[in-house]
């Protein structure tokens, strides 16, 4: 074994091994590396020391912390309520009609709205909001009960034909043709009526005599004009605006096996205060009308129809 | 020079000798770390409601590592304020117990799944499947309209249950004799007496929107909605017991 020695022109030891005459030079190490990784030692010690570490019989020491991440997790969940008490405590406190006054309050429901809808409803209603066959679209002005955010509140808290909700809206239009009210020809012959009123075909003789047939079956919930009535839920049939579609043959299947659309009594499953930011959310999405006028805008629901 | 330094010379010159004496710091090192994790409370903590598979789940199962749904999809919800106020209560360990192999994945490109089960009806899993984008538009997942038309290959459960048997997984000899006829009651409501005496608390429908044929769909579809659904995590008593654990 070689002698360790000072190498002349770099004035740096060597380690001492030497092979066929090639020596190493014992550089040493940075001194900010040296010291940064004593200092992760004192770190790791320190560290063990506070936090769960050193498996035991049961359970690892705890650290004289007490951290859990499921601990962590409670008092993140507990401050974000903290943060949000005072906005949801004032919500509750304002009735739905008169979030619109405090245009503050308002943005936040809205904004809690979107939080929730995208939880709950967007497996109808879709993540942007634009329904889909059998799901209303909810960004359009063309509402089946009332775009007035009392009326979309009142709707999203007891839902429709939702079984188990006293005060759900409900109504029930007939199966005209399953149930014989109707022939499959008259079935036709208003099926050609109602595409005639809603502009995508040209007045016959099929459509006049469903004329006469919508009058007497049809015009007492969906109006004389097909205007809809929205007491009981009936879709204005003179527009575009198709829920199921508008094409010969869903509209033959509509007519004779009705519909019953259900959306869920959101007031059991949610906190009252989510309900309203919902109702926000859903007025604010483009088609939310004024409240009425009268004063008997906030009076419960109008009364079904049949149950 | 001390006496240790000048032994370690030995054991730089000896490569056998440093390969034994490697392995053995390598393997005390895996057992400190590994072995803790089959006794101490946390990773075994006991839960109520877990069931294995049922046949059918188990069939939905394979189509899922199959169509390697794992690769965007993990199920796992970490106890993060952002991941529980999303995808619901955390994870625990227990509830992947009869998982093999485990499909907790490290990816996200798509949501967690972990907790799916019954977030969405039926009919919105099979549209979803068929075309991710009819029913969510911002989606990229890929298109699984094949699924549905797909007869399940109905294989050898019973096979299939007892190698789950043999790595623990607690299925009783009924099942697993039973396996190939459960497979297809599980989607036919009308002939499931029998299958509703050997798992009391599996859901049982047609699940793809198809009586007439036993499809992918059908397993697929019974996998997802059972998801995250055994435990009762929210219930108070589970509440309690979760609230006492410590060293988390």
């Amino acid at each position: 074994m070689a002698d360790k020695r000072i190498d002349e022109p770099t004035g740096v030891e060597t380690v001492g091994h030497e092979w066929d005459g090639i020596e190493e030079l014992n550089t040493p190490l940075p001194r900010w590396w040296l010291w940064t990784f004593y200092a992760t030692i004192v770190f790791a010690v320190g560290y063990v020391v506070v936090y769960p570490a050193i498996p035991g019989r049961h359970a690892a020491t705890a650290g004289t912390a007490g951290w859990t991440s499921r601990g962590a997790l409670a008092k993140d969940l507990k401050a974000a309520d903290a943060a949000r008490a005072q906005t949801r405590a004032a919500i509750a406190a304002t009735p739905v009609e008169k979030l619109a006054d405090n245009p503050q309050l308002l943005r936040a429901a809205i904004e809690g709205g979107a939080a929730a809808f995208k939880q709950n409803c967007v497996q109808c209603h879709g993540s942007g909001a634009a329904g889909s066959k059998g799901y209303p679209n909810l960004n359009d002005d063309d509402w089946l009960w009332g775009g007035d955010i009392a009326t979309i509140h009142q709707t999203l808290e007891h839902g429709i034909r939702y079984p188990g909700d006293e005060q759900t809206r409900s109504s029930q239009m007939p199966a005209f043709g399953r149930d014989g009210i109707l022939t499959p020809a008259q079935v036709q012959d208003v099926v050609s009526h109602v595409r005639v009123i809603s502009g995508q075909e040209k007045a016959s003789a099929s459509s006049t005599r469903g004329a006469q047939v919508f009058a007497d079956n049809c015009s007492v919930c969906h109006g004389a004009n097909g205007e809809g009535n929205r007491t009981v839920g009936a879709p204005r049939l003179n527009d575009k605006i198709w829920l199921y579609g508008g094409d010969r043959a869903t509209l033959t299947e509509t007519v004779t096996y009705a519909r019953q659309g259900v959306m869920p009594a959101w007031g059991q499953r949610l906190d009252p205060v989510t309900v309203k930011m919902l109702a926000a959310y859903v007025h604010s999405r483009g088609g939310g009308e004024a409240l009425p006028a009268a004063p008997a805008a906030a009076a419960p629901a109008p009364v079904p129809a049949t149950r | 020079m001390s006496s240790i330094v000048e032994r370690h010379k030995t054991l730089e010159r000896n490569v056998t000798l440093l390969a034994v004496l490697a392995f053995a710091a390598v393997t005390i090192g895996g057992i400190v770390e590994i072995a803790p994790l089959f006794w101490i409370d946390n990773t075994i903590e006991k839960v109520e409601g877990m069931r294995p598979y049922t046949p059918l789940e188990q069939a939905g199962r394979d189509i899922y590592v199959r169509e390697g749904c794992y690769v965007c999809h993990s199920q796992m919800i970490r106890p993060f304020r952002d991941e529980t106020e999303r995808y619901g209560h955390y994870s625990l360990a227990a509830e992947s117990m009869y998982d093999h192999p485990f499909q907790w994945g490290s990816k996200r490109t798509g949501p967690d799944l972990a907790r799916v089960g019954g977030k969405y009806s039926d009919e919105w899993h099979v549209q979803h499947l068929k075309d991710p984008r009819s029913v969510v538009p911002e989606s990229i997942m890929p298109t699984y309209q094949f699924l549905a038309e797909r007869p399940l290959n109905q294989g050898n459960m019973t096979a299939e249950l007892q190698t789950l048997y043999t790595t623990g997984v607690p299925y009783t000899k009924d099942q697993i004799a039973q396996a190939n006829d459960d497979l297809k009651a599980q989607a036919d409501p009308e002939n499931a007496t029998e299958f509703k005496t050997r798992w009391p608390k599996a859901q049982v429908r047609d699940f793809d929107g198809d009586p007439k044929k036993l499809t992918e769909m059908d397993a697929l579809v019974a996998y997802l909605q059972m998801l995250g659904t055994l435990v009762d995590v929210n219930a108070p008593a589970a509440q309690e017991d979760l609230a006492k654990e410590k060293g988390r």
